[in-house]
């Protein structure tokens, strides 16, 4: 980001909604961006590497990214994520649901004005 | 064939889903001249289940709450025309038409034209052949539930255009059950890539039900959802050019949105460029949603490529059993006695079988099984902790040592332990393969034909 403007940090969930499916030990997140002005920012922060290391506790062996421009949205591929998936893993969550709330606490930076107009959570 | 659109209706996403979603869609369809309902009951292990369930009894293995599923329906559903088509049929898609037929009788309706599909289950000598040697030789070690092809829309039109009121099926793609009756209603050709590619994604976002029309979907101030105990469930108008809207039954909760369309187009997905079923290659990567009405949003732009050359199969076989056992602690140290606990499971079991620790309240469904994420996490000040250990071994008698000694922790473990619940299940697990298409061929007939 360019040092000539205030930026600040925001979780993703601001910006983009979020659902996890699953097949096998591949789950699949889906990023959606709550408006179509969002979308360039999380294409360039939301990368394959940055998703590798976000996710790097639960290991995955690959991680692809699919961009659907029609609808603002993004859909990762995650392999081998779900220690087995519904067969092997003793996660409480085998399928791995929970995940895309995962994503959505994704640190984003943002234009501090633009962070002054984003929804948000009352705290 | 038909020029006037297709309004489809689903009324379950998988088997455990509500049950009382089905009359206002019923009633959504008889006031719009709808024509077709659908039941998705089928996940991967429902119906190695089911097949457990027909070993036991031959008139058993499918969806248990059929009966109840279509008894305030089937009547209305008759009088108006409105074709019935699911997967219900599971492990023994005969004896659920039989259990229709007798319903319909208990129910004083005149009897309805019962198509069954098969075709699903491989069990021939020369099936089991290919998968071995797909597989290796692993394939004779594994004790064996079920073997299933994905069967195709294909069948379900043909039962449809030779009559049929209810068409019962085991495996089926699950969009599949929509696009059979569109194929029926419309006559599209089956090479026909760019309509059955959307008459798929149509049954793609109505398969699991209300997870297009507001369930799933909440997320308090940021994602509300009216009514969520009244969810209505989802309704598809399809057109002959392939267009398609999706709106929900009257009078219900929930609501459809760009947003709650757009998070089902990509459930499950992985190249949207090509989500494959039996029927067809569906395309959604150039795909547009656009709210028309309150809760109706039109989705436009998908196609779809050719069909792939082969069929997926699904392999449930027995997995050893599972052993899950919790107990809480709360206060002072809360956290750090749960951890005292599973340190002192940990050293008790040894290496006598793979373990997954869970401080419920601090670390658990994010962490890896391998405990990786929750050692390298400081111990919180967590003051209510409910610690979860989970085992799993192929012999029972192993597994059950692990529950025992959660509940020794009652007497030997550290302070102020206590609400000790515990389980130990069989898994079922799975594996996918795939067979030429000509090695398992689907069929139907009518019920009073077999």
């Amino acid at each position: 980001m360019s040092s000539l403007r205030n930026t600040c940090t925001v979780p993703l969930y601001r910006l983009a909604h979020s659902r996890t499916g699953d097949k096998g030990n591949i789950s699949n997140i889906s990023v959606i961006a709550w408006q179509a002005d969002y979308f360039p920012l999380l294409k360039d922060q939301l990368t394959e590497t940055a998703l590798m290391k976000w996710f790097a506790f639960r290991h995955p062996t690959r991680v692809q990214r699919y961009l659907i421009e029609s609808i603002h949205a993004m859909n990762f591929v995650l392999h081998g994520i779900l220690d087995g998936g519904v067969n092997d893993a003793l996660n409480l969550d085998t399928h791995g649901k929970a995940l895309s709330f995962h994503l959505l606490d994704f640190p984003v930076e943002v234009d501090t004005e633009l962070a002054k107009t984003l929804p948000d959570v009352k705290t | 064939m038909e020029t006037t659109s297709l309004k489809i209706g689903c009324a379950t996403g998988f088997s455990g889903d509500r049950t009382d979603g089905v009359v206002p869609v019923v009633d959504t369809l008889i006031q719009s001249g709808g024509h077709a309902l659908i039941f998705e009951t089928l996940a991967e292990r429902t119906l190695a289940l089911s097949q457990l369930a027909k070993n036991q009894h031959p008139e058993l293995g499918y969806e248990p709450l059929l009966a109840d599923l279509l008894r305030p329906v089937l009547g209305s559903c008759l009088q108006h025309g409105i074709r019935i088509v699911s997967n219900f049929g599971a492990a023994n898609p005969p004896a659920a038409a039989r259990r229709i037929k007798l319903l319909a009788q208990e129910l004083r309706l005149p009897a309805p034209r019962i198509a069954v599909l098969s075709g699903d289950q491989l069990a021939q000598p020369e099936q089991l052949a290919f998968l071995r040697e797909q597989l290796g030789p692993d394939f004779d070690q594994l004790d064996i539930v079920s073997i299933n092809a994905y069967q195709g829309a294909g069948e379900i039109a043909q039962a449809l255009r030779a009559g049929a009121d209810i068409v019962v099926a085991g495996r089926v793609a699950d969009p599949s059950l929509v696009l059979g009756p569109a194929l029926a209603h419309f006559g599209w050709a089956n090479d026909d890539w760019h309509r059955l590619g959307c008459g798929t994604i149509a049954g793609h976002l109505l398969e699991c039900g209300t997870q297009v029309t507001g369930g799933y979907f909440a997320v308090p101030g940021l994602k509300d959802v009216p009514g969520m105990d009244t969810l209505g469930f989802p309704i598809a108008d399809i057109s002959a050019s392939g267009d398609l809207s999706i709106s929900k039954a009257l009078g219900t909760g929930g609501l459809v949105t760009e947003q709650t369309v757009k998070e089902q187009l990509l459930y499950e997905v992985h190249d949207p460029a090509a989500y494959l079923t039996p029927d067809v290659s569906a395309d959604i990567s150039q795909v547009t949603v656009a709210q028309t009405a309150d809760d109706v949003v039109r989705v436009s732009n998908v196609t779809g490529h050719p069909r792939p050359d082969t069929l997926k199969v699904n392999i449930c076989h027995h997995g050893g059993w599972l052993a899950e056992a919790e107990i809480s602690y709360a206060g002072v140290q809360a956290e750090a006695r749960a951890r005292l606990a599973a340190d002192t499971i940990a050293k008790r079991l040894g290496s006598a079988m793979k373990l997954r620790v869970d401080l419920i309240g601090a670390i658990s469904i994010f962490a890896d099984d391998a405990g990786e994420y929750l050692r390298s996490q400081p111990p919180s000040a967590a003051r209510d902790i409910r610690l979860r250990i989970a085992g799993t071994h192929a012999q029972k008698d192993v597994a059950e040592r692990l529950l025992r000694e959660v509940t020794a922790l009652y007497t030997c473990g550290p302070a102020g332990g206590g609400g000790v619940r515990t389980s130990l299940r069989p898994r079922l697990n799975s594996l996918s393969s795939t067979v030429p298409r000509d090695l398992a061929p689907a069929s139907w007939r009518f019920l009073e034909d077999q």
